[in-house]
């Protein structure tokens, strides 16, 4: 019993890691049909904005709190420029666009390397995520996965609450629900792929500020979370968010359990064929938007 | 070719889709334009390179024409059939694993056991799935036939529920990086992240003598110069103006009584198998196969060189790749760094203000030569931007 729970919460600390990197790409995504493979390095350049304030701000967990919201500025106006420059040039070609933005990511890579050299840096954890919580029943669960559960979940609400709530909300809406529509009812469609994609690229931010508790950060981390990312959003339909927020959770469970009944890499083919398997099942995802676009 | 089309099949009596066609050219001339292209590149790739060329440099282009023929799939898959993989490492590298595993086998004698096992693994005899390749007669072909089974297994999943465009991109890149896992992972059976190393012999000849290397490279030249003709004939045949017909309307060519998802079938394992003959070959010329040169990164490297080049063209891939596999060279002897920097504005540049390529620029120059006269879509024909706009996901 204690194993299944601990496993289970692996799981839960897996897929919420994953919420959080695919979150804005769900949002970019599902409202564009954009592939930004510089996402990866969005989330790179929060974890470095963490590292950078670091160097100025000595108390770890002072700087964290402050991170957060630089980090996310910092992501979300590169992500306006990326999308002003060229995405915006690209709509009609969402696979090219896909090229393009993985040619900004090696460039971005690279500023990273020739900045920050290519040995990964290491960032300081506040005192207060570093222990333990125990659970009757011999249970630990590491006070920093706790966070990054917390951060994601934070950020799933936030997220929600200001697509129901908001006028921009609402204008996000009903671009993803029908671009033409909304532009004929005086949406400024432009101007508000621009905000999605600087919420989408900043929620990016969050996401490095959090994997800094994890492990070292390094140019080439955007890398290897953008694929996950992506399998998340596909599987869980695109235009909304429940989806990802489901398929995140399920597939860090599958993953863990996986992991602990194999090993990590046969965990993984798992994985992929579960999502094959499962495109089978629904090619358009977990819950697809209905629309009446011809698109 | 178009004039002389057979009879389409009972299921459509339409003609095909109106712009899939290529406009009508003189059929004699136009295959005596392609005799002379491959009577020139046969002259460049088998006189004047090796008589150029230093023994190191020779060694290199026969390294880069591997990553040509790969680009010569993609060519076919992405340029011709609208389906961007980014997952090609993977053919690529079941065919220089199943090379390399026979020529460690080769190596190693009747009974004995490749080098790395002994240094990693806790292995008394040889794995399972490693017997099958002591056999030249089971290893050859499966350098071939195995990528085409993978490809044939995901693609006939994935094209028949009509995951395209962009999710099918991501699943091939998924592809990609699950395959790299697992050959890290397993690395008592298959070399880890070294990957397979240090093959010495290929088939009887030792593979440090130059002469043998030379002799590798022609192999290589004359298996890229036999893919152009098979790729010329494939896309000059009524089923390349199909698969050209289901880039640009997937819809229309089904409501035409035709099955999409076969036509993209057989190009998408056309380029696995093309991508798995080029590792097999690759493996010989470089003496070493490994999880590095088959991960995402290379993958996505497979298909710069045909963006560059000209994606719907036959010879643009080929020159795009070879071009952008030499630069890369070239520019990374002396500057590591700004290599990306290149690299990734190569990507920008070219998808963004020029998607037909290189080619592009020659059919532009060429038009403004002749004038008035149309231009016409020969081998370096533009390659049109349609394609994607038709592969949007109704969402």
């Amino acid at each position: 019993m204690t194993v299944l729970f601990g496993q289970l919460f692996t799981g839960i600390s897996i897929g919420a890691v994953l919420l959080l990197i695919a979150l804005g790409l769900a949002l970019t995504f599902g409202q564009m049909n954009v592939i930004n493979m510089a996402h990866g390095e969005f989330i790179m350049a929060g974890a470095y904005t963490t590292y950078v304030l670091q160097q100025s701000i000595t108390g770890a967990g002072l700087s964290l709190v402050v991170a957060l919201p630089v980090a996310f500025v910092v992501a979300g106006t590169m992500g306006v420029l990326l999308e002003v420059l060229l995405i915006r040039r690209l709509y009609a070609r969402p696979l090219d666009t896909l090229l393009v933005t993985w040619g900004v990511s090696l460039m971005l890579q690279q500023l990273a390397r020739d900045v920050f050299g290519s040995p990964n840096v290491q960032t300081r954890a506040p005192e207060l995520l570093t222990g333990n919580v125990a659970l009757p029943g011999g249970l630990t669960i590491a006070n920093n996965r706790l966070f990054i559960l917390a951060l994601a979940l934070a950020a799933v609400a936030a997220l929600t609450l200001a697509l129901r709530l908001t006028p921009l909300g609402r204008r996000i809406r009903a671009v993803v629900q029908n671009r033409d529509l909304a532009a004929v009812s005086g949406i400024a469609t432009s101007r508000v792929d621009r905000t999605t994609f600087f919420l989408g690229s900043g929620l990016a931010g969050l996401a490095g500020v959090a994997l800094t508790l994890l492990g070292p950060i390094g140019p080439t981390m955007g890398t290897n979370l953008i694929i996950d990312a992506f399998l998340v959003v596909v599987v869980g339909g695109i235009g909304q968010l429940k989806g990802s927020v489901i398929v995140a959770f399920a597939l860090g469970v599958l993953q863990a359990t996986g992991e602990y009944l194999t090993t990590l890499s046969v965990a993984k083919v798992i994985v992929f064929v579960a999502i094959v398997a499962f495109l089978q099942w629904r090619p358009q995802g977990l819950f697809t938007l209905r629309t009446r676009s011809l698109a | 070719m178009t004039a002389v089309t057979p009879a389409p099949p009972s299921t459509a009596v339409h003609p095909a889709p109106v712009g899939a066609v290529p406009p009508g050219r003189p059929a004699g001339r136009s295959r005596l334009r392609t005799l002379a292209g491959f009577a020139f590149g046969a002259a460049v790739l088998f006189a004047v390179a090796p008589l150029v060329l230093s023994d190191f440099r020779l060694a290199l282009l026969a390294k880069y024409l591997c990553v040509a023929m790969v680009a010569v799939g993609i060519g076919i898959a992405w340029g011709r059939g609208g389906m961007l993989t980014l997952g090609q490492g993977v053919f690529f590298g079941l065919g220089g694993y199943a090379m390399a595993m026979h020529l460690k086998l080769a190596d190693a004698g009747p009974g004995g056991m490749p080098d790395f096992m002994q240094l990693y693994g806790q292995l008394d005899e040889l794995p399972l799935w490693w017997r099958p390749f002591a056999s030249p007669w089971f290893a050859l072909p499966a350098t071939v036939l195995l990528p085409m089974i993978v490809a044939f297994g995901l693609g006939s999943l994935v094209f028949r529920r009509r995951v395209r465009g962009a999710y099918f991109a991501i699943l091939s890149q998924a592809l990609a990086a699950a395959m790299v896992i697992l050959l890290i992972g397993q690395q008592g059976t298959t070399g880890g992240t070294n990957g397979l190393t240090d093959i010495k012999g290929f088939f009887g000849y030792d593979l440090d003598d130059p002469v043998n290397q030379r002799m590798v490279y022609f192999v290589i030249a004359g298996t890229l110069l036999a893919l152009l003709a098979l790729t010329r004939q494939l896309i000059h045949s009524r089923y390349g103006e199909l698969l050209v017909a289901v880039r640009d309307g997937e819809e229309r060519v089904r409501f035409l009584g035709y099955d999409p998802a076969s036509v993209k079938l057989v190009a998408y394992v056309v380029a696995a198998g093309m991508a798995g003959l080029a590792g097999a070959l690759f493996v010989p010329a470089v003496g070493i196969i490994s999880p590095a040169l088959i991960g995402i990164v290379p993958s996505i490297e497979f298909v710069i060189g045909v963006a560059v080049g000209g994606r719907a063209t036959l010879l643009g891939p080929v020159l795009g790749a070879v071009a952008v596999a030499w630069a890369r060279t070239a520019l990374s002897e002396r500057f590591p760094g700004t290599w990306t920097y290149l690299q990734g504005l190569l990507f920008v540049v070219v998808v963004a203000f020029l998607p037909g390529g290189l080619a592009s620029l020659w059919a532009l120059a060429r038009r403004r030569d002749v004038g008035a006269r149309p231009v016409r879509r020969g081998w370096l024909s533009l390659g049109r931007r349609r394609a994607e706009r038709t592969e949007v996901p109704a969402a």
